[in-house]
């Protein structure tokens, strides 16, 4: 028997297209206009990034409601080596952002140059991309208010 | 390209791809089948005590649990236990459908390999069918189940169901 061991690469992929229902679709329309949307619940609460149902009472979310281009960091990581399908090809931050206007966070990358720069309770701008199809990576990423460290 | 905003029809669809790149290691008993392919050659392993030929060969017999990888080569030729007419056309799809997959007894193997059966209709095709291997030209071949490039009739008369039962 030979004891060389041979070995390939073997890739896996799945070409997935979902529909995005009413609720999702409005939120990535907005996106493609440079807009972030989310829902209001019947407690009042904004939820950014929306959701059909209110994670809280189980009824279905009522009008949408734009909110800010900016937000304060809930929380982050950082990313010293991005991966290839990673958001940016810098290192970056991963961040739950909670937008001005909105109760929750939403997750989103932060171009912020080095993590010294990161705090909690930070101050983020959204940085759009020119060209935008209705995707979730219309929004390029955020930014440190107050200009990118780019 | 893109035309402004508010003439565009709202968001439905979102494209969402799952990929995952992997590398695969054979494994001794999985390399020795793949290499022999690369010379034509099909080659298992038999289990000294129930002498069943694994195919590929097997670090362990599971009925057995003993080795299983004394090299036992089979015939490039078989016979159909079970098929599947595909129908319906997706994108790592061989050949526009229809077309015929099918799982072979080899000629002194004991478990089926799956493969194409080309050259027929499909709906000829059935259990007990006789199939021989159709290699792809030498500068083709390789360590890989693709040096065989499909299967064909042998215009054989169909094996009996009792040559098959026991390995469906
Ligand atoms: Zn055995």
């Amino acid at each position: 028997m030979d004891t060389d061991v041979l070995s390939a690469p073997y890739v896996l992929e799945y070409t997935y297209q979902r529909s995005t229902g009413p609720v999702i679709g409005r939120f990535l329309t907005a996106l493609r206009d440079a807009r972030l949307e989310g829902v209001r619940t019947s407690a009042g609460k904004v939820l950014v990034p929306p959701l059909e149902y209110d994670p809280e009472t189980g009824e279905a979310t009522g009008d949408p409601v734009e909110v800010g281009q900016s937000g304060t960091v809930t929380t982050w990581s950082w990313v010293h080596a991005p991966r290839r399908f990673h958001p940016l090809d810098r290192p970056f931050a991963w961040a739950l952002v909670k937008l001005d206007g909105a109760d929750t966070a939403m997750l989103h990358a932060v171009d912020a140059g080095t993590p010294t720069v990161m705090a909690t309770g930070m101050r983020v701008t959204a940085r759009w991309r020119a060209e935008r199809t209705g995707s979730i990576r219309d929004l390029e990423c955020f930014v440190p208010a107050g200009g990118a460290s780019r | 390209m893109s035309a402004p905003p508010d003439e565009r029809p709202p968001v439905t669809v979102l494209q969402a791809p799952v990929r995952l790149d992997y590398t695969v290691t054979a494994g001794h008993h999985l390399s020795t089948y793949l290499r022999a392919l690369a010379d034509r050659k099909i080659v298992g392993g038999r289990c000294p005590e129930c002498h069943k030929v694994y195919l590929p060969a097997r670090g362990a017999c599971p009925t057995c649990g003993v080795p299983a990888d004394a090299p036992v080569e089979v015939a490039d030729q078989g016979t159909v236990t079970t098929f599947c007419v595909i129908r319906i056309p997706f994108d790592a799809a061989p050949f526009p459908p229809p077309y015929v997959a099918v799982a072979i007894l080899l000629d002194g193997a004991d478990m089926p390999i799956f493969h194409l059966v080309r050259g027929i209709e499909p709906d000829a095709a059935r259990m007990g069918m006789r199939v021989r291997a159709v290699w792809v030209p030498d500068d083709q071949l390789g360590p890989t189940l693709a040096s065989i490039r499909w299967f064909e009739a042998t215009g054989e008369p169909d094996a009996p169901f009792e040559a098959i039962a026991s390995h469906l």
